[in-house]
């Protein structure tokens, strides 16, 4: 710890800490554009300077310069730091009047404007006339991408989305050109950056210059709503704000939370929005002749019953897809338990998870931030680039930090960051658990880390091969006191908590692939579950939000909320319990899921003991206590893992594929939406360019 | 003035043989060997003793700066790296070492690198300098082949030297931007600390000195600093090339003793000035970024550091500038300006804007075309701009237009009043058709 007095008040820092860090503890704060705690220090816009006192008679850079790089007093006297000094607001006033001199005058149209740091900045520390008497700079709008949009006269060189690109993203694309006045932000040929996480240089650029193309001239962020929610494209449970302005979703930015997400969303994450206004199911409706017919919600109601009666309860079954909330699962296993009975899954793919095994066999036990205490990592039948975009920048992360070696078993994709292919398939897994150089690798390491995805889990001999992961998990020591490091990396949002409440066949029950093959339901009910092919034959009711597969099979559509239109619990990838809040309501006459199941239970005289939300919730929290701890990652129990270490089992020889064919088309909204649709034909052409 | 057998650099204008042949008679490399086993200490103490201050325009004490390199290396290996990318406008007194006299600088760099433990050096030359380039290296090449240097060499010291070339950028002079270039980055300034010292070339402890500092230390050493100091007024010491260009009758490279009158020292190598003494402007003493001195100023000039400064003005590089009264002072500043402006690095906001500000006010100011107000309005520009910079280029950009506005205020009002009574309306833009 060091002393410092700013601006008057003696602060006690960490030595490391700038001068910036210092002020901001002394509750002092500095301006900056370039600056940025989750980037390297580029200290190239100048309006952090301050004052001090005893050094060189020009102001400092406070984001550069650390406290313990100050001298102290001639008697000993902590360094003093200035901040408000004449010196300080004369500097401040030419930085900024230098920012501005080339900047357009483009506030009105601006998307930035009401949110904008130049703006805001200019206001608290800027002069209130220009001088500038030349004419402005022009620079060319460069194309970077679908998502990004540019308007370079805004630019104000500040680097920060350049080094965001280079260093979380972890592709070369952006970078600058030229030097001095003409310094131009680029892609160099104008191609259209390939990062998953290419939204977030928007959210960065301090000004307009780089903004989100879908959301442009859409709305002003002082007419929106913002509601905090939870991401569900994808498992990682990122936490998100969703912008509305009257019914309708504008736009969604990421949250910052340092267990999950720090402060990045996905692509897809943040530009689905879209997806949400195209393709709804805004109706019930009902099969009739072969056409499917707009119904009143009696009429679907009615429809169904009639079947269910006639349907031996064996021969009715649930799937479960994978945007469902915990509430709406436990709703549904709740309705299927009345009516006797226990078909039901939500393992779509299906996956060789189950729940019996212990809550230690299916979650990411080290955690999100578990990554960045690891020291090598092996991967086994994932992709995690584009599984889990934030989660694999945080693995980037660690691996910058330096001394990280990772392991890849699986698809030979590039991660962003460098690693050792040990094979493609199970074979190779197996050779991990005996000799080898990275066996020896994960044994001497002091925090080993296994992460098992979903490609590893979906095949036959998925359960075989868990089992073999835990082995090597258990062999390598990664399971010990202060540290399980087997982690199982999922793909849905709602998995972990449809797991977590049982949401899988009770005895004798048929699973996925057994209720989708012919002659095996009379009735099917699917709660969002899109990526599966029932067989002709069952009665399909699809619950969902968007005409899609399972919409196109159902014989009744009951129309769900999306995600945004719904408050509801999920559980991510590492068994965080997170709260989602309502941001919208659903489209015409669409209801909350777990409303149409306790109208539809009624109907089917089987009727749920809830009458609302909260009492459904009470009735879950109840059931499943852990459920309670909202924004926890409650630690399962190691010893599961040794027990699924033992079962073993058989395991071919085909090579493991990722979970996740195509990044932006994972889900019914992302495949309504057209920007995610026009990125996805962008990556094709891409990688065709690249074939030749 | 400087008396013949107290020249270090006897070969400055190529009339004898650059090769080690040559050099070898001329008195290079003779006993090395016996200065490197007086050991590090010894050298360090003898350079502080000298008071060679460092040859590349900021006048730090080389002695001094090579003590700050780590005594002793914690595991990684240190750097000397030689800053030749002489860019400056009006500076050429590096070229005429490594063209001519190359084995001074290569003997420097073995003895400077042994004194700072390095055992590898670069030499960063400027792109342009394609026949430098080649001399340097063939002359590299004949150290290499006499085992002068190279791992196994006669002086028991294994020491590498590297060539590497620019390409041509301005900026990479400056010693944290020369070394990101040496790297392989775009050449832009670092920010300090750390300082080179510590985090140098690859993160490794480096000093960065100019060609001349290096390529006088072998004679400094060989002969004692008390000879080196004696020469010149105190703070002020040693001989020093002289770069003389512009509006003087021969214009050349000498090697005189620090402190030389300016008078004397155009009077006796320049040929005088064009038109005699009474027809001059005025004076840019080190290079381009020194703030110009007015005619009034120079007959007592004493050209050192010390004596520059006396009058707002700095010593740089000692390429002295001289302009008659037929320059037009305020187009020669405009000029420097857009210098300037071409090559800032485009990193930090004041330099990036500002010099491309003032090159357009100077340049309006030029033709005249402007109001009075802005000469005030320029020069408080140039003082934001001063000091709020990564690097010092931002520095070299305003101190020219403030010596333009400090000495030629006047010469600017009569421009703008010349101009208001003449007015050239702007041609009127006419539509492409």
């Amino acid at each position: 710890m060091a002393k410092i007095i700013v601006d008057g008040t003696e602060v006690d820092v960490p030595a490391e800490f700038t001068l910036l860090q210092a002020c901001e503890a002394a509750g002092v704060e500095i301006p900056r554009f370039c600056f940025h705690e989750r980037l390297s220090i580029a200290g190239n816009c100048r309006m952090c300077l301050v004052e001090v006192k005893g050094g060189p008679p020009k102001p400092t850079a406070s984001c550069a310069m650390a406290v313990k790089d100050l001298r102290p007093g001639p008697n000993g006297e902590p360094p003093v730091v200035l901040t408000k000094s004449p010196m300080v607001k004369k500097a401040r006033e030419g930085v900024m009047e230098f920012l501005l001199i080339n900047h357009p005058l483009d506030c009105p149209i601006c998307d930035q404007g009401g949110e904008c740091d130049l703006q805001d900045q200019a206001m608290a520390y800027g002069a209130d006339t220009s001088r500038f008497a030349e004419n402005k700079r022009a620079v060319e709008d460069k194309y970077i991408g679908p998502l990004v949009r540019t308007s370079m006269n805004r630019c104000i060189q500040c680097t920060r989305c350049v080094r965001f690109s280079t260093e979380v993203a972890g592709v070369a694309d952006l970078g600058a050109i030229g030097r001095g006045e003409d310094m131009e932000i680029t892609t160099y040929l104008e191609h259209a950056m390939r990062s998953e996480l290419q939204g977030n240089v928007a959210d960065l650029c301090p000004v307009g210059a780089l903004t989100h193309k879908p959301y442009a001239f859409h709305a002003r962020p002082w007419e929106l709503i913002k509601t905090e929610s939870i991401d569900v494209m994808d498992a990682v449970g990122s936490n998100i704000r969703i912008d509305t302005r009257g019914r309708e979703v504008m736009r969604i930015l990421p949250r910052m939370n340092e267990a999950v997400n720090e402060e990045w969303i996905s692509d897809k994450t943040r530009y689905v929005w879209d997806g949400l206004k195209m393709q709804r199911l805004d109706r019930p409706y009902v099969r009739r002749d072969g056409r499917l017919v707009p119904a009143t919600w009696s009429e679907a109601f009615a429809a169904i019953a009639a079947r269910v009666k006639a349907a031996a309860p064996a021969k009715v079954g649930a799937l479960i897809g994978d945007l469902a909330s915990v509430e709406e699962v436990f709703a549904l296993k709740a309705l299927m338990d009345r009516l006797g009975s226990k078909n039901i899954d939500c393992r779509q793919d299906g996956a060789a998870l189950d729940p019996a095994s212990g809550r230690a066999t299916y979650v990411f036990n080290p955690g999100i931030a578990g990554i960045e205490d690891a020291d090598a990592i092996l991967l086994v039948g994932t992709d995690p680039r584009h599984e889990a975009s934030v989660l694999n920048a945080r693995i980037r992360k660690r691996w910058r930090m330096g001394g990280l070696r990772v392991g890849v078993i699986g698809p030979q994709v590039d991660l962003t960051y460098s690693y050792e292919y040990l094979g493609a398939g199970p074979e190779s897994l197996a050779d991990l658990a005996g000799a080898g150089t990275f066996a020896e690798t994960l044994r001497a390491a002091e925090r080993p880390m296994v992460i098992v995805g979903q490609g590893a889990l979906a095949r036959p001999d998925g359960a075989a091969v868990l089992s073999l992961a835990a082995k090597v998990a258990l062999a390598a020591g990664a399971v010990k006191e202060g540290w399980n490091g087997f982690a199982v990396l999922h793909t849905a949002a709602a998995r972990v908590g449809a797991l977590d409440v049982g949401a899988v066949p009770g005895e004798d029950g048929l699973d996925v692939a057994a209720m989708c093959a012919p002659g095996a339901l009379d009735v099917a009910f699917l709660m969002g579950a899109d990526e599966v092919d029932v067989a002709p034959g069952a009665f399909v009711v699809y619950l969902g939000t968007h005409g899609d597969r399972g919409a196109h099979r159902a014989d009744v559509i009951l129309p769900g909320a999306a995600y945004p239109e719904k408050s509801g619990l999920y559980v991510n990838t590492e068994g965080r319990v997170q709260f989602a809040n309502r941001a919208a309501f659903p489209p015409g006459e669409a209801r909350e899921d777990w409303a149409i199941l306790r109208a539809l239970s009624e109907v089917l005289k089987q009727t749920l003991p809830f009458d609302s939300l909260m009492a459904l919730r009470a009735l879950l929290v109840e059931a499943y206590p852990h459920l309670g701890h909202v924004d926890e990652a409650l630690a399962a129990d190691p010893a599961a893992l040794s027990a699924l270490a033992q079962k073993g089992g058989a395991t071919d020889k085909a090579a493991f594929v990722s979970a996740v064919e195509d990044f932006y088309l994972t889900n019914p909204i992302a495949r309504a939406s057209a920007v995610m649709a026009e990125c996805s034909a962008l990556r094709l052409e891409a990688a065709a360019e690249a074939a030749e | 003035m400087l008396a013949d057998k107290d020249r270090i650099f006897t070969n400055l204008y190529g009339l004898h043989d650059f090769g080690l042949e040559g050099a070898l008679r001329r008195g290079n490399w003779d006993g090395t060997k016996a200065i490197l086993e007086k050991g590090r200490d010894w050298i360090i103490n003898e350079m502080k003793a000298s008071g060679l201050r460092g040859r590349g325009g900021a006048g730090f004490s080389t002695g001094m700066k090579w003590s700050f390199m780590p005594k002793q290396s914690d595991g990684r290996p240190h750097y000397l790296v030689v800053n030749a990318d002489e860019s400056e406008p009006g500076t050429c007194k590096d070229r005429e070492i490594m063209r001519n006299d190359p084995h001074t600088l290569i003997e420097g760099c073995l003895i400077a690198s042994f004194a700072m433990g390095a055992h590898a050096a670069y030499i960063y030359i400027r792109g342009e300098y394609i026949f430098e380039r080649k001399r340097l290296q063939a002359a590299i090449d004949q150290a290499y082949e006499a085992r002068l240097i190279g791992k196994d060499n006669v002086h028991d010291y294994p020491f590498d030297l590297y060539l590497h070339h620019g390409a041509g950028a301005y900026i990479c002079g400056e010693e944290t931007a020369l070394l990101e270039s040496l790297e392989g980055k775009k050449g832009m300034p670092r920010l300090k600390p750390p300082f080179p010292a510590n985090m140098g070339l690859y993160g490794c402890p480096t000093t960065v000195n100019n060609v001349e500092s290096i390529a006088v230390a072998p004679t400094i050493l060989r002969r004692g600093a008390a000879w080196f100091a004696a020469i010149g007024r105190p703070n002020n010491v040693g001989t020093k090339l002289f770069s003389l260009a512009g509006h003087v009758n021969t214009p050349c490279v000498v090697e005189e003793a620090m402190s030389i009158p300016f008078k004397e020292l155009v009077e006796k190598h320049g040929g005088g000035i064009r038109g005699g003494w009474d027809n001059l402007l005025g004076i840019i003493p080190g290079g381009a970024s020194c703030p110009v001195i007015p005619a009034e100023q120079c007959a007592d000039l004493i050209m050192d550091f010390d004596g520059t400064r006396a009058v707002k003005s700095s010593f740089g590089t000692a390429g002295v500038l001289v302009m008659d009264k037929s320059t037009d002072i305020i187009k020669a500043i405009a000029r420097i300006s857009a210098f300037f402006k071409h090559e800032s690095c485009g990193q930090c906001t004041p330099c990036r804007e500002g010099t491309g500000w003032m090159w357009r006010v100077v340049n309006r100011m030029a033709e005249g075309r402007a109001q009075k107000r802005e000469i005030d309005m320029l020069l408080e520009v140039t003082t934001q701009i001063e000091g709020h910079t990564i690097c010092a280029l931002g520095d070299a950009a305003a101190w020219p237009v403030q010596g333009l506005i400090r000495h030629y205020r006047h010469v600017i009002e009569e421009r703008i009043d010349q101009y208001a009574a003449n007015p050239h309306p702007d041609p009127v833009p006419v539509a492409a058709e």
